[in-house]
């Protein structure tokens, strides 16, 4: 297997540039990463690939990743201003398709939560869309496949 | 000054827990409470087990629990309804572990026992060992009785209480409204939410009768509404009302109107829903039609809760399980219209996602309240919950029933006071089992 070492390493730069933010609650620069028509998706179904037709956990427009960030960021949602901080590890990034106009990469995520002295995790394989913009990337799509997805998950209130 | 207290207080039995206007705390967090509780109540009534559309074809289930038991809601070839439970007749083990989908048999992993879509024991390995000792007839899954109301569908292991129509009384006018969202077409299961709590299922038992909290725990959420919108969400000094309906169900109406989904057509189209109305148009849809569906899509303005598990919630079911004393699981299940125009289906599972489910705008603030109420209800021995919001402004309903304030307690006293019947019933204490 031959790599592109210098997307690899472009593609893991930016992911675990977007990571670093959500992890320090960069929201505002968070939502400048997107392009107008991104969609931020946590299917519920992890065999349904058609999205805008299935029930997801979140499927997010720009209004919606909007919306969201102002709930995290307002001091009025009693469940965002408990979640004490994340730490998420980002690794085993490959890219899988290379395209001049799109970019498409995978990656294992580990997310940890603190929620009132407890610690949750959230295994999960994440699908980035990547549109080249300049030097680095902006966000088509991001698909976070989380392990449980199906199962009954604790209540979230910070993006993935 | 604080006295050296007994950890639980074991001088109240759990039916005199329960007093009109308030109950003892320790209901959230007694463990032995908790088991009598799946006896008494969950062992001795109607449970609700899934929607009609979710089991739609001959072969079609789903796997559901009456209270910690395993069950099997499942459709036979001439189209008839069952719920089994889960259990292998030979050495106990599930023969299903799927969510739902479509099968021709149940095979236990274990030993290979295969049974019929009505629970029949249709074949087994190496038969001839029990010659003699039984007959395949005598050896079906356990089936429970089942009954079904405008698609809900309703199963309990007691032969001897009374159907499922007549438990169901008053609530099922307000049942048949709630169907109405389909929008002229049959309402339709389009996926589902699920997440726990780590509290009592009581606590989600009270919440969806409780209007009180909306503009406190959910101002995130309104605030994420435009003006319109938020305005309709502003419900605490309207008209709306609380009613109790009986044998522990009750009905919040909170925006009184969208009762009745099928009047007022003539309404304009919301700012909101604008998209939605293009994309009906422009599948061909009449005038008359856009603005059927397009009030359909709000869903309803009422919050109808059915004694003990579920309640047709505005626009989706939330299905409650108690796991233990301290732990809920709770679906949130999106509704739609069979056969409706994909445009409208999509927008319903897009406000269902809005509001619903471990990510919504809405479930994390309450499943914070909810948690906050089981641990603050560890302070102290002889702590009461209150439920006697609006006890000084009752009046009698339309369909004379007892209603008070949108922003009332009345719901929850009329779960409590079904609650405290089961669990001072006589002769309750034995098992399902038992009573077959």
């Amino acid at each position: 297997m031959k790599s592109n070492t210098e997307l690899l390493a472009k593609v893991t730069e930016f992911i675990g540039y977007e990571a670093d933010l959500l992890d320090h609650k960069g929201y505002q620069e968070w939502l400048s990463l997107w392009t107008d028509s991104g969609l931020y998706i946590v299917p519920a179904d992890l065999n349904e690939t058609d999205y805008l037709s299935t029930l997801n956990l979140a499927l997010d427009d720009a209004d919606m990743r909007r919306m969201r960030v102002a709930r995290l960021e307002n001091g009025e949602s009693v469940s965002a201003n408990s979640v004490g901080s994340t730490v998420r590890m980002m690794s085993r990034v490959r890219v899988l398709e290379a395209g001049d106009d799109l970019v498409i990469a995978r990656c294992a995520m580990t997310l940890n939560e603190l929620r009132h002295g407890k610690l949750v995790t959230y295994p999960a394989n994440v699908e980035y869309t990547l549109k080249p913009s300049g030097d680095s990337f902006k966000l088509e799509q991001k698909v976070v496949k989380l392990l449980h997805a199906d199962g009954f998950l604790r209540t979230v209130s910070f993006i993935f | 000054m604080s006295e050296l207290i007994e950890l639980q207080n074991v001088s109240l039995k759990a039916a005199d827990m329960v007093e009109e206007g308030r109950v003892h705390k320790d209901l959230y967090s007694n463990p032995e409470i908790f088991e009598e509780e799946l006896n008494k109540v969950f062992n001795h009534t109607w449970v609700y087990v899934g929607h009609e559309s979710e089991v739609p074809e001959a072969g079609s289930f789903k796997t559901a629990y009456i209270g910690r038991q395993p069950v099997i809601l499942s459709r036979d070839r001439k189209m008839n309804l069952h719920v089994l439970q889960n259990r292998c007749r030979h050495r106990g083990a599930t023969v299903c572990e799927a969510r739902k989908g479509k099968t021709k048999a149940f095979t236990c992993p274990y030993h290979g026992w295969g049974y019929g879509l009505d629970g029949s024991l249709r074949a087994l390995p190496k038969p001839e060992e029990y010659d003699g000792v039984f007959d395949k007839k005598e050896m079906p899954l356990e089936s429970l009785r089942v009954e079904t109301y405008n698609g809900l569908v309703f199963a309990t292991f007691k032969d001897d209480i009374e159907p499922l129509e007549d438990f169901l009384g008053g609530a099922k006018k307000w049942i048949d409204l709630f169907m109405k969202q389909g929008g002229g077409y049959p309402v339709k299961v389009l996926g589902e939410h699920r997440f726990n709590f780590p509290g009592n299922w009581k606590i989600q038992l009270e919440n969806t009768t409780d209007a009180y909290h909306f503009p406190i725990v959910h101002k995130s959420f309104v605030t994420s509404l435009d003006e319109a919108t938020a305005d309709i969400f502003d419900f605490l000094d309207g008209e709306g009302f609380v009613e109790d309906l009986g044998n522990g169900h009750s009905v919040m109406v909170m925006i009184p109107q969208l009762v009745d989904l099928e009047a007022d057509l003539d309404q304009p189209i919301p700012d909101r829903f604008a998209e939605l109305a293009q994309a009906l148009r422009e599948e061909g849809k009449s005038e008359d039609e856009v603005k059927k569906l397009v009030r359909a899509a709000h869903g309803t303005g009422f919050n109808l809760n059915l004694f003990p598990n579920v309640s047709c919630s505005m626009a989706f079911f939330r299905v409650l399980r108690p796991v233990s004393v301290g732990e809920t699981e709770i679906q949130h299940v999106a509704l739609g219209g069979e056969g409706a125009p994909e445009a409208f289906n999509r927008k319903r599972m897009r406000l269902h996602e809005h509001f619903q489910g471990p990510m919504g705008f809405g479930t994390p603030d309450d499943g914070e309240a909810w948690e906050r109420v089981q641990k603050g209800a560890q302070a102290g021995t002889d702590g009461w919950i209150l439920v006697n919001r609006g006890m000084n402004n009752l009046h009698e309903s339309r369909d004379g029933n007892v209603a008070g304030a949108v922003c009332s307690e009345t719901g929850m006293r009329g779960a409590y006071r079904q609650y405290k019947k089961m669990m001072a019933a006589a002769g309750a204490d034995q098992t399902a089992e038992e009573s077959k």
